[in-house]
């Protein structure tokens, strides 16, 4: 009986604990929920539950070019970036789980290097770059850099699901029969695709969530993406504040990013490799 | 089905080490040759050799007569049982064994009849629908072997696949492959460290080390008559019995006793005065008590007290600390640390000996041994070269 009741205490304990957690994290979410169907009159009155339910602020923000535009920005530019450092990121993270190639320490330490350098320290030279050979407030001049920081975040994760998978199946595709394409299409990247989605939506939430690169290096609707274009949102007049627009505008960008991790995670979380080998 | 020729095969790896040198063999068609010898030896880098996994330095390896060198694994038509299985993860049973046939491109009908022989073969009907990870070792270790045969290759190349089997479905797999392979005929390279595999299984096995063949020959040949001191010890379990020794005007000098020699042997010594070291299989001794007068006085007895006795109902396995120097040589110190055994602290040599289930022998008796001289084999420890070995027996 004491072991019963003490795993249910333990259970307890831990129920609460990831409750409190649970609560910290979605407060934020819940408030800008909240705040975005308020009316303007309501918006300050510091209820968490809107007295007054209203949709205006969504109709607003997609009756103005501006947001949907910006959408369109930022769809656009994350789903280009993720694919081309995706695409990139496998065939890299592939050569260094499975081949020994002169450098490849040094491929590995200078993408580390990638990872870690402090962005805003590029910003001004970017900045620079960009208005000088005309990728300034272009699509362009956004994945680039996208690409270029996405591009050690995908090699990372990938190699290291790559690693997991065991060689010997490649061998033994080759030995049934497979040319190394084959081998790698039919055996290897089914196995690694739990792996690329993660990655995927690593890289795409990186470059969907970027406000440092976003603010700098455009200036018009025509590259501007939703995080900074939050930025611009104006009241309806001078003396009024654009809370409740942004706060819309902040749960539509919110929501594909739910979207894609709940779609997508019984494939990041399956063990698909499980029974491959020995057991 | 083929023949498969190794000629002078070498592989260098890129760092300089040698891992197979000049290996010459000729596996006839229809053969099961086992590869066998501690880890390191070289024995799996040979098989990836024949299978085109791994490119071949110097040298020729022809299939079929047909020299292979530079062709693709899957231009070489064999198949490899891994010992890690290598099932494909996402794949069924069924889709596992038909994938070779499907890179084949045989039309479906072909390949579901083929699958279901095989399936059949190897008892995995049914199971087909089922995917690896819901298989035991056993099961895994028959679709491994499905994917294998189903599309008749020339040759299988199996590496060590039953050493992740737990030692009792060990044994019964053992008898599978056997079966299977003599009721296919078809060329079979089999990669084992474990010498019961060796001994059981092949038509001939192949002991190698570091690199190089030590001995080929039936397993029974190398079991009496070894080439050389790594040979003698590798082959047979308990493992043969080494002491050193010396030989003077016809009689040899052992810490077991003066013993003396026959007339054959007298003349292979003639030339090594020097030390010795002699090698005694378990089953070579025999208590004193229970030898007929007819064959006693081919060897000779001693006595020594038993530390251990291990009776296995049909016969009992007797251990004896034999004090004085123990019998050293490269070889030896190689097989001592390839079992885990180096650093074993012990006084003295152990002797282990195989009596007949009727002897007497109690734990702290002081019993009196006969030994077999016909039996023993006498080896320079300078190279290991045995040299009581018969005319025209060398392999």
């Amino acid at each position: 009986m004491a072991v019963i009741d003490q795993t249910a205490r333990a259970k307890w304990r831990w129920s609460l604990i990831d409750l409190v957690v649970i609560v910290f994290a979605l407060i934020p979410v819940l408030w800008i929920t909240s705040l975005s169907f308020k009316t303007p009159a309501t918006i300050t009155d510091g209820n968490f539950i809107p007295r007054e339910w209203t949709l205006e602020n969504y109709r607003n923000i997609f009756s103005t070019d501006q947001f949907v535009r910006a959408l369109v920005n930022s769809i656009g530019i994350g789903l280009i970036s993720t694919l081309v450092a995706v695409v990139l990121g496998t065939m890299a993270a592939y050569a260094i789980a499975r081949l020994d190639f002169p450098g490849k320490k040094l491929l590995i330490g200078i993408s580390l290097l990638i990872a870690m350098f402090p962005q805003v320290s590029l910003v001004s030279p970017l900045f620079e770059i960009e208005r000088s050979i005309g990728l300034f407030d272009t699509w362009p001049g956004l994945i680039l850099p996208y690409i270029t920081f996405g591009l050690p975040l995908a090699i990372y994760t990938l190699s290291a699901f790559f690693r997991q998978i065991p060689w010997d199946l490649e061998k033994a595709a080759k030995m049934d029969g497979a040319t190394q394409g084959e081998a790698f299409r039919r055996v290897i990247a089914p196995l690694a695709a739990p792996g690329v989605f993660t990655t995927a939506i690593l890289v795409f939430i990186f470059c969907w969530n970027d406000f440092l690169f976003a603010i700098s290096l455009t200036s018009t609707e025509r590259s501007r993406t939703v995080p900074a274009a939050l930025s611009f949102f104006q009241g309806a007049s001078q003396f009024e504040d654009p809370t409740g627009a942004i706060s819309a505008a902040a749960v539509i960008i919110t929501v594909p990013i739910i979207l894609f991790v709940l779609f997508f995670q019984r494939r990041i979380v399956s063990g698909l490799t499980s029974g491959a080998v020995k057991g | 089905m083929a023949d498969i020729v190794l000629d002078k095969v070498t592989k260098a790896f890129p760092d300089g080490t040698l891992a197979v040198q000049e290996l010459n063999l000729e596996i006839a068609d229809g053969e099961f040759l086992i590869l066998v010898g501690p880890s390191g030896c070289g024995k799996s880098t040979t098989l990836n050799m024949i299978a085109g996994l791994e490119d071949i330095t110097s040298g020729e390896l022809r299939i079929d007569g047909q020299r292979v060198n530079d062709k693709a694994p899957r231009d070489r038509d064999i198949a490899m049982v891994f010992q890690s299985y290598a099932l494909y993860p996402n794949m069924t049973v069924r889709e596992n064994m038909a994938f070779p046939l499907k890179l084949a491109k045989l039309s479906k009908e072909e390949i579901d009849r083929k699958v279901d022989e095989a399936a059949k073969v190897l008892e995995l009907t049914a199971l087909l629908d089922r995917k690896p990870a819901n298989l035991s070792g056993g099961q895994r270790q028959r679709v491994a072997m499905g994917r294998a045969i189903v599309r008749s290759p020339k040759a299988f190349l199996m590496d060590e696949p039953l050493s992740n089997l737990d030692a009792k479905l060990r044994v019964q797999m053992r008898t599978v492959v056997s079966r299977l392979q003599k009721k296919l005929g078809t060329t079979t390279v089999y990669v084992t460290h474990d010498q019961t595999e060796a001994m059981t299984l092949g038509d001939r096995v192949v002991i190698m080390r570091a690199g190089a063949v030590q001995q080929v020959g039936e397993p029974q040949q190398l079991y009496d008559h070894p080439n050389n001191l790594f040979v003698a010890g590798f082959i047979g379990s308990p493992s043969m019995n080494f002491f050193p020794a010396t030989v003077a005007s016809g009689r040899l000098t052992t810490a077991l006793g003066d013993f003396p020699l026959g007339e054959r042997m007298r003349g292979q010594v003639a030339e090594h005065s020097g030390d010795l070291i002699v090698g005694i299989r378990p089953e070579h001794f025999e208590d004193a008590s229970l030898i007929e007068d007819s064959i006693r006085q081919g060897g000779a007895e001693f006595s020594a007290t038993a530390d251990l006795v291990e009776s296995m109902g049909s016969d009992k396995y007797v251990y004896f600390t034999i004090e004085g120097e123990k019998a050293s040589a490269a070889e030896l110190e190689e097989l001592a640390a390839d079992m885990g055994s180096g650093d074993l602290p012990s006084g003295g040599s152990n002797l282990v000996c195989r009596f007949s289930a009727e002897s007497r022998v109690k734990e702290g008796d002081t019993a009196k041994v006969w030994v077999n001289l016909e039996k023993i084999h006498l080896f320079d420890p300078s190279d290991g070269r045995n040299i009581t070995l018969h005319e025209g027996r060398t392999a």
